[in-house]
């Protein structure tokens, strides 16, 4: 008991929380935008690839690091595009599109990286982000490291979090957002344009996912391989659930799945020779089963989620 | 009723509106004009293209043929952009839609805020929008909780806040589609007194209703469409009740009369009810319904005739008493049950949980009696036997569609009214749940259903009538129970009640005078 106790003692579990949340929080915070506006964006999975590739390769080709953040960006950006066109002004399926742009993001990301590199057998580095060192925070006792020893990327998802609140709660942008996916009508009645505002929004909103793919492969790993983003996309769509669309929770649910995980690391270790270890890799999604169970009874849905909106029709 | 000045400006003009709908011309050829402080009432059966006419007026539909033009700021009228919303409200020109458009997870506040601002503002301005709306409420005694979520809202303040949207924007030209299908007749009366109101200042309203007597006493003009032309433009005085509805239909309408009938045995029983919680709760409700006779369940809706409803359509269990249908128990019955047993319902909304907007006129028709052999065979459904029934009832119900193959969602308000009847009486059920059958529906609509239900009756069906319209209650009913916060009085025949008591009962006076 008391090794289990120690486990949430040490700063380190604290710091790898966080860690792990990071391209969570921005996946998270970018499918919100798009449910927000009232569309699903199951291309979430392959953009997040997409990003990790094409900030890496940008970075590895010879641009700085916040040069590749923006490059990730923009491929988050097209894909959501991609998306964008096929769901609002042609109204097709959400899920079918948006599984489509996961298949086509991924496999085009791959290729890319197979043609620039034909036999290389392990990935070239890059020279990732590093912790940053901010003066007095980062020399607390254990909240210094804990909390505040982290790349620029995760201050970078935490300010996300917060400007997204803003310009959803407070700016006349963010009521046209959240109206729009309520019930297009009421915006298109107040002469706003329903098609500009989705498509907005799923752009705006690919582009962040993006950058939690570029996060794993310029901090959390200095290189890019195949099936690294490993289902974060689906878990950001479950967590977007969770928290109900809404950042602070959004923000809540990443950093407890993250402490979840980095809990079962830890846990795997100290009482890992009697359990077998895939039962503590399962741990974190049975706990996020179990939160959406409870949660998304009373999950406050966008009223014009998937429903698609066509001008001068009934 | 004081009648704008005869020089007064023209503030809006349409010059020969053409729009059709593949092969249906929805408006043929519509010219229209409103002059400064006029209130300009819109008639016409479901379905004649009054709706239609307005959104290609604010810019939701393009007209095929014609021009829209608006005066600004007193000048010549001038011609409006087509198909943009957002320049009719630029051209000060507000619109109240037959359904509302309001987002429910915004306050009352941000509604009428979106899309007044400009989008790439860094924060929303809040505080002066709300002194700017206090200040107009005041004036215009429309008042609703600003910072209350819409969804809270009852559907009266809902169209209050509707207007709110329009006057905040300094419209001179407001137009009001069904204002006041959904509203309590109290609620209607303090609408049309804004609406007076708001004309003597100066602005331009057009409104649409199938209720003639609010017509006649709160416009100075009428204009009427039928199949899409329109057919009569006459000041307000000049015309009779009787005249317009002639003129809607294009022949008289006969009035439905009740004839003296002894019901015969009893039939429905409901014995101590109670069910939900909060608002919409029932308490020990009591009821018993003859066959071959109409009883009537008066009400100001949001008194608990929605939970009733539900329970009797089997919706909804109780928590207490009893529910007999000839004799046999079904206190926990579903609703395949209860049709089976013999219940037809018209629900309240027709278009929540009376039609699949997406399945065509057709499937929608037979979507109640789907399991019956003249509709499936081995599990297969009959198409062609669907179509056949189909049409047919299409005539004798008269729905205008355009063909039986045509999805639900394209139908007009009233006609969908009209899906839901045909198929409620066409399986001759035996007891009838008619909720608030006429609303939204036309004059001759309205004769239609009230001799469908009459002819049920006739038939030896037993028919509640859940209704707030008193003329129609006291019309149909052979009795009449009043319902009121969830409890419902002892049923007396109709001869011995009037308007005066009857609506004192819905207030909630005579109970408290019992005790
Ligand atoms: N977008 C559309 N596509 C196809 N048909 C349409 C469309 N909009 C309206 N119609 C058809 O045009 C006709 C006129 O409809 P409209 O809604 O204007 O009637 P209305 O006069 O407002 O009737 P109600 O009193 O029932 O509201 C109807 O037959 C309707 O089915
Ligand atoms: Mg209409």
């Amino acid at each position: 008991m008391s090794d289990i106790l120690e486990i949430f003692m040490s700063a380190s579990f604290w710091a790898a929380a966080i860690r792990i949340a990071t391209p969570l929080i921005f996946g998270v915070i970018g499918a919100l935008i798009c449910e927000r506006a009232g569309v699903l964006n199951l291309g979430i999975e392959g953009i997040f690839t997409a990003g990790a590739m094409a900030g890496w390769m940008a970075v590895w080709l010879g641009a700085g690091l916040w040069g590749g953040v923006l490059v990730a960006a923009l491929a988050g950006g097209f894909f959501g595009l991609i998306h964008a066109v096929l769901t609002v002004p042609l109204g097709l399926s959400q899920h079918v599109s948006g599984i489509g742009v996961t298949l086509f993001a991924t496999s085009l990301s791959y290729f890319i990286y197979r043609t620039a590199l034909p036999d290389v057998s392990s990935p070239p580095r890059i020279e990732a982000f590093q912790s940053l060192d901010i003066p007095v925070l980062s020399d607390l006792p254990f909240l210094g490291p804990a909390l505040f020893q982290q790349t620029p990327l995760t201050f970078l998802a935490l300010f996300l979090v917060a400007a997204t609140a803003y310009v959803l709660y407070r700016t006349p942008l963010g009521l046209a957002i959240q109206a729009v996916g309520d019930n297009p009508a009421a915006v298109e009645s107040q002469g706003l344009s329903v098609y500009g505002l989705r498509i907005g929004a799923i752009v705006a909103g690919s582009a962040i996912m993006a950058l939690g793919g570029a996060f794993l492969t310029m901090s959390a790993f200095d290189a890019f391989f195949f099936g690294m983003v490993n289902g974060r996309g689906w878990i950001c769509i479950a967590l977007t659930v969770f928290a109900s669309w809404r950042p602070g929770k959004a923000l809540l649910g990443a950093l407890l799945f993250g402490a979840f995980d980095a809990f079962q690391v830890r846990l795997q270790t100290e009482v890992g020779s009697f359990i077998p270890g895939q039962v503590f890799l399962m741990m974190p999604y049975i706990l996020s089963i179990a939160a959406l169970i409870v949660v998304a009874r009373r999950a406050d849905y966008p009223r014009a989620l998937l429903v698609p909106y066509f001008k001068g029709q009934r | 009723m004081a009648r704008p000045a005869k020089d007064a400006p023209v503030l809006l003009r349409l010059d020969g509106i053409t729009k059709r709908f593949g092969a249906l011309t929805a408006n043929d050829g519509v010219c229209l004009d409103l002059k400064q402080g006029e209130i300009l009432a819109l008639l016409g059966e479901n379905g004649a293209g009054k709706t239609t006419l307005m959104n290609i007026l604010f810019g939701h539909y393009v007209a095929d043929e014609g021009a829209v033009l608006v005066s600004r700021d007193g000048g010549e009228p001038a011609q409006l952009e087509p198909g943009s919303p957002h320049a009719a409200l630029d051209a000060r020109i507000g619109m109240v839609h037959q359904h509302f458009t309001l987002a429910e997870n915004l306050s009352v506040l941000d509604n009428i805020l979106l899309g007044t601002e400009k989008i790439s503002a860094l924060k929303s301005a809040r505080t002066p929008a709300r002194s700017k709306l206090e200040d107009l409420m005041t004036r215009s005694g429309l008042t609703v909780g600003l910072d209350m979520r819409v969804s809270q809202l009852s559907v009266g303040e809902k169209q209050r806040v509707e207007i709110l949207k329009a006057l905040y924007r300094d419209a001179r030209v407001l137009v009001l589609d069904e204002p006041t299908a959904v509203l309590t007749p109290q609620e209607s009366d303090t609408l049309f007194a804004i609406l007076k109101k708001l004309a003597a200042a100066g602005l331009g309203i057009i409104f649409i209703s199938h209720k003639l007597a609010e017509v006649m006493a709160s416009s100075h003009r009428i204009a009427v469409l039928r199949g899409g032309a329109k057919v009569a433009d006459l000041p307000t005085d000049a015309c009779s009740q009787r005249q317009l509805a002639e003129l809607m239909v294009g022949h008289e309408v006969s009035e439905t009369v009740r004839d003296a009938r002894t019901p015969g045995a009893t039939l429905f029983i409901l014995t101590g009810i109670s069910a939900g919680e909060g608002r919409e709760a029932l308490y020990d409700v009591d009821l018993d319904l003859k066959s071959g006779e109409i009883l009537g369940i008066a009400g100001v809706s949001g008194n608990g005739q929605t939970m009733l409803a539900q329970v009797i359509s089997g919706l909804e269990t109780p928590v207490a008493g009893e529910m007999r249908l000839e004799g046999s128990a079904f206190s926990h019955a579903n609703a395949r049950m209860m049709i089976d047993a013999g219940l037809a319902r018209i629900p309240e909304d027709r278009h929540r949980d009376g039609i699949v907007g997406a399945m065509t006129v057709s499937e929608n028709l037979a979507i109640e009696t789907i399991r019956k052999p003249d509709c499936q065979r081995f599990g297969l459904l009959r198409f062609t036997a669907m179509r056949d029934k189909a049409k047919a009832m299409i005539d004798a119900y008269d729905i205008r569609c355009q063909g039986e193959d045509s999805p639900a969602r394209l139908l007009s308000g009233g006609n969908i009214q009209k899906i839901v009847l045909a198929r409620t009486l066409e399986g001759e059920p035996k007891v009838v749940l008619a909720a608030q059958p006429s609303r939204g529906l036309d004059v001759g609509a309205t004769s239609e259903v009230y001799r469908r239900l009459l002819d049920a009756r006739a038939r030896g069906a037993g028919v509640l009538l859940i209704s707030e319209d008193l003329d129609e209650l006291m019309r149909l009913s052979d009795r009449i129970a009043v319902i009121h916060r969830g409890h419902l009085s002892a049923a007396e025949p109709t001869e011995t009640l009037d308007r005066g008591t009857l609506g004192l009962r819905m207030a909630g006076h005579t109970m408290e005078a019992a005790e």
